[in-house]
């Protein structure tokens, strides 16, 4: 066995250990097996990496997991490039979010069962992300989907957190149905659904079409489509975002792990995973571009207006992951996973820093009542302002170097790429403010709460800021080993884009059309909006703190559909919701249930009833009708024999 | 030598006497003693049929099921006993435990 083999498996023990023993035996021990199990995954993941970058790819099957006539499917590992940073993304947000959770989730009733669904929660993750098939892949897939289910309706007690879990998972059906419709055609056409043949053959199928209900529909172009409906479900995008902001339901080192690290990002790796298939599909491209940038600029706005600081930052993940498919959609896939890759680290810093604040607020969610945190939980502050400006996009950032990426290949990308730049750019100029009205509000400023709550405001314990400082770490200096040429050039390093050079093998380099003054351009006009955001946002949240509440009321209407979050969840709610809730209520409950099974239930027995009722009556008890009736049949014996 | 019909009446007649007496009487004595009669007009056939044939096979028949009367008659009357310490009645109107 090799020692990468052992990365999903350690995690996975923990979870057995602790599922098992937890109740009785382990209790408040737990975090004695599951962080030790994943830190030991981190650190094989690291060796793993350099093995990678050292040159070795591994694609090797375990063992044959379904022999079924012509259909093969084995258990097996691919550690390539692609798998090799989400490997180092999964385990480092993993591992530091479960150190957190040591004193996050301290004293909660549910502690044990919170550290099995972490570990589950991260084998299912390293499974997607290192299978070597599509079932393989949709296996990690449904998992960490049910892991998400587990763990956002974690306290379960409350009906909004169960009602979450359900929401998250159902939402997810809907995105996973078109994935497994996917992986159905992958099969049907390839006779295979492991990545390699597949990967090879895919080429061949170019020009094919099938016919659905009279139209022509290009065999690959459908197939990209499909398995982009996954991807649609599982990172939340437009029309299925709406899961995530339910998602804050779940304690708050949850939503670090599903935002960072072992859920969301499992779509646009996937993406880039199959990029054989969606780069030979022009359709299929601008429409993950578009869909990125719509929800991009989408959920930026919705993040402008809210007060509650979990469902802010929730928008804010949904904005930067249609970035990532931005990315995806004008064949940058490097650069998209790069976002991926710093985007961990600053948005795991935001939520649990988020969560800190929540630890030391007693639960309280609203930035409103919060205000001059700043002096109260300096390590929280200053991290979460690191993280901040790293989302902004502020230069030498770890957010800056990515999002510049994307935002580049998207220009130089032709006509399309120009649209879904824009659209980029405005957003960069939207995450910029809504990021740095949470600082402002939240931690500049007079204290809004109550005096029990400012009386009890206190920094939080070491083993939740060590991760904090790591992660503030990560979000300044994880982008450095993507350094654009251009600014390469400038400061006198060579290949300094070592991020796009490294992920090559894998994912191609898209071949940029545009001249260097472009590129200064887009580069300017992205550190313009940047800090044009963040000025802004301290103008109004500072300076002139009566500015948004006169915004608010002279653009009512616009104040109330971004604070409805374009009434998505109504319109839902209207179209899908209340049908189905129908259907159930006067078909299923009525029909279905109230006169065929209970017809069937109710029928027999009472036609049995009827009958014994008029059987019965012969049985009077008494020994002399019984003696009659032998009496008369011995009679009617006796007329038939002699007849 | 009286014919054999006329054993046969009489064996039919003491039968009719004993379904009758069973079915009409309440008395659960006498629906007894109604059984004991219809066993031995059978046992009157029995013994006729075996003279007119000529074979020993009736008479022994009829020893077995006066052996039989017998042991019923032991068991019979012990469970009209226990009836009716239980019922204070000899009444069979009263005993309808086994009604559906």
């Amino acid at each position: 066995m090799k020692s990468y083999q052992l990365i999903p498996f350690l995690p996975l023990a923990a979870f057995v250990i602790n599922i098992l023993l937890g109740k009785r035996i382990i209790k408040d021990k737990a975090h004695w097996i599951a962080v030790p199990a994943v830190l030991a995954s981190w650190v094989i993941s690291v060796f793993t990496l350099f093995d990678v970058i050292g040159g070795k790819v591994f694609n090797e099957d375990l063992y044959t997991w379904i022999i079924s006539d012509g259909f093969i499917v084995s258990v097996g590992f691919l550690v390539d490039q692609l798998t090799a940073v989400m490997l180092i993304v999964v385990t480092t947000v993993s591992s530091l979010v479960h150190i957190y959770s040591v004193g996050y989730m301290h004293g909660d009733k549910g502690y044990y069962r919170f550290f099995s669904y972490l570990s589950l929660f991260t084998f299912s993750m390293l499974m997607l992300v290192m299978a070597n098939n599509f079932l393989q892949l949709y296996f990690g897939w449904e998992a960490v989907g049910l892991c998400s289910y587990f763990l956002i309706g974690f306290w379960y007690e409350k009906k909004s957190a169960s009602d979450a879990g359900k929401k998250a998972f159902i939402v997810n059906r809907f995105g996973d149905f078109g994935f497994g419709l996917g992986v159905i055609m992958i099969f049907l056409t390839f006779g295979t659904i492991h990545y390699e043949p597949v990967f090879n053959a895919v080429n061949g199928i170019v020009g094919q079409s099938i016919n659905i209900l009279g139209y022509d529909i290009s065999l690959v172009t459908l197939i990209a489509l499909l398995l982009f409906c996954g991807a649609v479900g599982k990172s939340a995008q437009i029309p299925l975002h709406v899961w995530l902001p339910d998602a804050m339901e779940g304690p708050t080192p949850v939503s670090a792990l599903i935002h960072a690290a072992t859920m969301v990002t499992a779509g646009v790796f996937m993406v880039a995973r199959c990029n054989p298939i969606f780069n030979l599909s022009h359709v299929a491209m601008n429409v993950v571009a578009v869909t990125g940038a719509v929800t991009a600029l989408f959920a930026a706005t919705i993040a402008l207006v809210q007060n509650d600081i979990k469902r802010i930052i929730a928008y804010s993940t949904i904005s930067q992951l249609g970035y990532m498919f931005l990315a995806c959609g004008v064949g940058a896939y490097a650069a998209g996973i790069f976002h991926l890759y710093t985007h961990a680290f600053f948005k795991a810093l935001l939520f649990l820093g988020a969560g800190s604040v929540m630890h030391a607020m007693a639960g309280e969610l609203d930035i409103q009542k919060m205000g001059g945190l700043k002096k109260y939980m300096p390590w929280t502050y200053w991290t979460f302002l690191l993280a901040s400006l790293s989302i902004a996009g502020i230069p030498g950032f770890a957010g800056f170097f990515s999002k510049d990426e994307i935002l580049w290949q998207a220009y130089a990308s032709g006509p399309l790429g120009k649209i879904v730049w824009f659209l980029g750019a405005v957003t960069a100029l939207l995450t910029a403010f809504y990021s740095f009205r949470i600082v402002f509000v939240a931690f500049h400023g007079k204290f809004r709460g109550t005096h029990e709550q400012e009386h009890h405001l206190h920094e939080s314990p070491k083993v939740m800021t060590l991760p904090l400082a790591i992660l503030a770490i990560g979000a300044i200096i994880s982008g450095w080993v993507g350094i654009p040429p251009l600014i390469g050039e400038f400061l006198g390093i060579e290949h300094s884009d070592k991020f796009g050079a490294f992920l090559a093998p894998v994912v191609g380099h898209p071949h940029a059309e545009g001249t260097h003054g472009e590129e200064i351009f887009v580069m300017l006009l992205s550190i313009l909006f940047a800090v044009g955001g963040i000025i802004t946002a301290f103008f109004m949240y500072i300076k002139r703190p009566e500015i948004p509440v006169q915004l608010g009321e002279s653009m009512k209407t616009a104040y109330r559909v971004l604070w409805n979050k374009y009434y998505v969840d109504e319109l839902y709610h209207l179209i899908i919701v209340r049908p189905t809730f129908w259907v159930a209520q006067s078909v299923i409950v009525g029909v279905t249930d109230g006169k065929i099974i209970e017809g069937i239930v109710n029928g027999v027995p009472r036609a049995i009833g009827g009958f014994s009722e008029i059987l019965r009556r012969v049985q009077t008890g008494f020994a002399h009708h019984y003696a009659a009736v032998m009496a008369l049949g011995l009679l009617i014996i006796m007329i038939f024999l002699i007849l | 030598m009286v014919p054999l019909q006329w054993y046969i009446w009489l064996a039919t007649a003491v039968f009719a006497i004993g379904v009758l007496g069973f079915l009409t009487r309440r008395n659960i004595i006498i629906m007894f003693m109604s059984i004991e009669l219809m066993l031995n007009a059978v046992n009157i056939s029995l013994v006729s049929f075996s003279h007119y044939l000529q074979d020993m096979r009736g008479q022994i028949l009829s020893l077995f099921v006066i052996t039989v009367a017998a042991a019923e008659a032991a068991i019979g009357l012990a469970i009209i006993i226990a009836l009716f310490r239980n019922k204070a009645t000899a009444h069979v109107d009263e005993m309808a435990e086994t009604k559906g």
